[in-house]
């Protein structure tokens, strides 16, 4: 074991693996989440929540058959159902071929690397004070947003011995400020509260959206642009779901082909869950421990994410990417970096080159046309402004965009990378992902405000 | 109810001027198939208790998953303190609507216990759902049910002490063609399958086996189908895209949090401004949608919503002029108008928020048919497959998964990638035709995403074909 578990998550996973017995092949993971959020709009908190549950889940593979079950009632008949259930479940469905065993007993590379003890004791008057803070910056401003802080005690025993465990922490404050119609947005994420400032946070938010006051309206078209961090980190979970994903490579469904060139040399991607900047477990929900995984070195596709089921069926091993419900969805990077093949620029001289074009700071609202050439439509939000000659200049009217990301970062297509890589949310609420500014040839609006 | 009761006690006693508590035991079941294999099985169970306490402006809520009596009343302690927290940032105080304290029982209907049913007839029919597409080419073929049995026991600090089971379940299939640059999918009965509050039967009506192998043999046509053009023409939508158009356009845009700011750094606000209740036009004289919680084995149907609010029917839309909001006690109170009994929460574990009931288009006077006839250049779009829209609701562009030309009259031949973009009430206002009683479907979307905490809410949308005129397609 590989930190100190609450001793009664030890009992109750023993305990469960006991009642299966020799009856199947199990693997059983308690989750014991503490979850505070704390949410703001028209510039007061007017919803505070908080919620602690512990969840046993329950996987079990009967002569080959597989099943799963999980609960939240954790007294004795509960727990007696909970497998119970599982092994009839595994008893009527047939053998799967794809089944690739349990993840041996293997060490954690790392652990306790985002977990932060002062963190796990926050409570809602603690968050209230950083939103105070995020408030307060955008005077004459209106305010919206939400603090939250997750504290994450989980561990995974299977019937082949490994034993896993791992501490967790998040807190982030995340907000805009409004200036009539005109949205600024700023967030910061991070395993310590201790490093949430409020008002920091919200001097920025503030300056963004009285920078979004009085915004133009432009046509639709192709524009050179400058995207923000937070629209890279936006766009890097559909790599993540559709590109990377040995699943949907497998099946035909990606635009991922390992070996090629496939985006500006300019950039890498990599997921790596043990650097501190980022946030989450040490090991995945097969119990595979995590470790850095490149995925584009200098714009050629070195990788994939591989759970044991996809890894098995390429002949490869895991990457320590299984997520829950995996059997269907596939392995999922859940820590992605993206970054300068060599050191980036400051987002001023990623302007300043530029003869027109836009500066968009969000994305919003993004879904899939088509999953093989990642052709997605959005739209943008909290900040659009037009660049000309190097400058920044008015803002404009929010846009809708239809584009592939894939394609506006193939080679050729990026001008430049910036040197301000942050945490930002992925677009479809999946996980943070590390970004920067980037500077792309073109990205295509489809259509404006109007329509 | 036991429980429900000791937690709103406990938060009284720490100061609370209102509370009240949910109860919630959930039993529910998950079952895929892909190409003619069960691909994965889950069954899941909780129990818990969510406590809200408001205090000023602010609501404070605390859910716990252990019921003993110390814990639930600790709960209910909890989600009082948590509300006092929020007087670091203070705002006008929250009242609430009048409701009258309700002491009752109620269930959905449902002729066959869905998690009675054998897991291996489940098993079965996805199994066998998911082979027949292959026949056609297709490479992937997919099939999923799902069902969720739940029993709530609502306590309130005003006399409310309500229970209720409620039974949901459905299914769905779909079909994915892989071709050199780009796949094609096809699903039945939707991309969200159809879902209800019912039991087994639901599933069976669908008939999935029946409709699997059409579903593949149209996602390897579409492979080798002509891209939709892009033009400006006028536009038929089936039930099914309908259904979505009503969810994004209407239910999300008028929302009473959304539309007061509560939700503008997520969800996002609407272009809805209350002082135009009652005037401003929506859309045509054709377009009537109402917001019905009554509607039997509608996805979106229950006896009381999560605050003790009574079921019932609110007129959304009435002869193209907004007329109405979705609202709870709070937003309702804030606003002037009763409460709309539309306030739910997808667990014990989260706070309760405005959420769709069953939003719906009331049917009109046409048939899709007759759509058909009278249409002499045009497109006809079925079953989502893309959605986007702006944070005001306003601006949207939709994909479907398939499309046929209309020329004189007739449908010819299929179009790949359709889609459509428009803005709400220029498009609502361009509808001309509206299907009849006959083509009305109870379609339900059980994966609404709205809140933070994030919650998944269901929502149903009675919707029937329609036509829309001048609509500009193709969009790329």
């Amino acid at each position: 074991m590989t930190n100190q578990p609450e001793p009664d998550a030890v009992d109750l996973a023993d305990g469960v693996l006991d009642r299966v017995g020799g009856r199947a092949e199990a693997a059983v993971t308690v989750r014991h989440v503490r979850d505070g959020l704390t949410r703001f709009a028209n510039s007061f908190i007017h919803q505070n929540v908080g919620d602690e549950h512990r969840l046993v889940t329950l996987e079990l593979v009967s002569e080959g058959r597989p099943a799963a079950a999980s609960t939240s009632i954790l007294d004795e008949d509960s727990l007696s159902r909970l497998v119970e259930d599982a092994l009839v479940s595994a008893s009527v469905r047939p053998v799967d071929p794809s089944w690739a065993g349990l993840c041996p007993p293997t060490p954690l590379n790392f652990s306790q690397v985002h977990y932060d003890p002062d963190t796990a004791a926050v409570g809602p008057a603690e968050r209230a004070a950083v939103v105070q803070g995020f408030v307060e910056a955008g005077e004459g401003l209106e305010a919206a947003g939400y603090c939250q802080t997750t504290t994450v005690e989980a561990l995974l025993v299977n019937s082949r011995g490994q034993r896993v465990s791992d501490r967790t922490t998040m807190a982030v404050i995340d907000g805009i400020h409004r200036d009539g119609r005109a949205d600024g947005c700023a967030s910061l994420a991070t395993s310590r509260f201790g490093d949430l400032d409020g008002y920091g946070v919200g001097t920025e938010s503030a300056r963004r959206a009285r920078a979004a006051a009085a915004p133009i309206e432009l046509g639709a078209g192709r524009y050179e642009v400058v995207l923000d961090p937070r629209c890279v980190a936006y766009m890097m979970d559909f790599f993540s779901i559709y590109g990377f994903n040995a699943r949907a490579v497998q099946e035909g469904r990606s635009f991922v082909s390992v070996g090629e060139m496939q985006m500006d040399p300019a950039v890498s991607i990599w997921d790596d869950a043990g650097d501190p900047r980022h946030l989450g477990s040490a090991y995945d929900s097969d119990g595979t421990p995590k470790t850095r995984l490149d995925l584009v070195k200098s714009g050629v596709t070195v990788g994939v994410t591989q759970d044991r089921r996809t890894a098995a069926q390429s002949g490869s091993a895991s990457t320590g990417h299984a997520v829950p419900g995996g059997a269907s969805m596939g392995a999922l990077a859940s820590n992605l970096f993206l970054g300068a093949s060599s050191p980036g620029v400051s987002s001023s001289e990623l302007v300043a080159g530029m003869k027109r074009g836009l500066l968009v700071s969000d994305f919003w609202y993004t879904r899939v046309l088509d999953p093989k050439t990642l052709v997605v439509t959005g739209l943008t939000r909290n900040g659009v402004f037009l660049i000309e000659d190097g400058a920044v200049g008015p803002a404009v009217s929010n846009l809708r965009f239809t584009q592939s990301p894939v394609a506006a970062l193939a080679p050729g297509h990026i001008l430049g990378v910036g040197n301000d890589g942050v945490l930002a949310p992925g677009g479809l609420h999946f996980s943070w992902n590390h970004a920067p500014s980037l500077r792309l040839e073109h990205w295509a609006f489809t259509g404006n405000a109007s329509g | 109810m036991d429980e429900a009761v000791a937690a709103v006690e406990a938060a009284l006693a720490a100061g609370a001027a209102y509370a009240d508590a949910r109860v919630m035991v959930t039993r529910a079941e998950a079952m895929s198939a892909q190409n003619g294999d069960i691909e994965d099985m889950r069954r899941s169970e909780s129990s818990g208790v969510g406590v809200r306490a408001l205090i000023g402006s602010s609501w404070g809520f605390f859910a716990v998953a252990d019921l003993s009596p110390a814990a639930v009343r600790r709960a209910g302690e909890r989600a009082a303190e948590t509300a006092k927290a929020s007087a670091r940032v203070p705002g006008p105080a929250l009242e609430l609507a009048d409701v009258a304290p309700a002491v009752d029982h109620w269930e959905s209907a449902c002729l066959e216990d869905p998690l009675s049913v054998s897991l291996s007839e489940k098993g079965d029919l996805l199994a066998e759902a998911t082979r027949a597409p292959l026949a056609s080419g297709a490479r992937l073929a997919q099939a999923s049910c799902r069902i969720w049995d739940t029993d709530k026991a609502f306590a309130s600090s005003q006399g409310s002490r309500i229970s209720q089971r409620i039974r949901e379940c459905g299914a769905e299939v779909s079909a994915t063609a892989v071709g050199d640059s780009e796949t094609q999918r096809r699903s039945y009965p939707g991309i969200r399958g159809q879902y209800g509050t019912q039991g087994w039967e639901l599933v069976r009506s669908l008939d999935l086996v029946a409709n699997a192998a059409r579903v593949g043999e149209e996602a390897v046509a579409l492979l080798s189908a002509p891209p939709c053009p892009e033009a400006t023409t006028d536009l038929i939508l089936g039930s099914e895209q309908m259904a979505l158009q009503i969810h994004e356009s209407v239910g999300h845009a008028t929302e009473l949090d959304r539309i007061l700011g509560w939700e503008a750094a997520f969800a996002g606000t609407s272009w809805l401004d209350l002082a135009q209740m009652g005037s401003l036009r929506f859309g045509s004289e054709l377009m009537n949608i109402t917001a019905d919680a009554t509607l039997p084995g509608a996805l979106g149907s229950f006896g009381y919503d999560d605050e003790g609010t009574p079921a019932h029917r609110v007129d959304i839309v009435r002869d193209g002029i907004w007329v109405g909001v979705l609202s709870g006690r709070d937003s309702a109170a804030l606003a002037g108008i009763p409460a709309g009994g539309m306030v739910r929460a997808d667990g014990h574990d989260r706070i309760p928020m405005v959420r769709m009931t069953n939003i719906g288009l009331l049917p009109g006077p046409h048939s899709l048919e007759q759509m058909v006839a009278e249409t002499s250049d045009g497109i006809l779009m079925d079953t989502n497959r893309s959605w986007s829209i702006d944070d005001r609701r306003l601006n949207f562009q939709f994909g479907c998964e398939i499309a046929w030309e209309v020329k004189d009259g007739r449908l010819g031949r299929i179009l790949r990638n359709p889609t459509y973009t428009g803005i709400s009430p220029k498009f609502w206002g361009s509808m001309d035709m509206v299907g009849g009683p006959e083509e009305l479907t109870y379609w339900g979307t059980p994966n609404c995403g709205k809140g933070q905490p994030m919650q998944i809410g269901h929502t149903g949308h009675p919707a029937v074909p329609c036509r829309f005129r001048g609509v500009r397609v193709g969009v790329r």
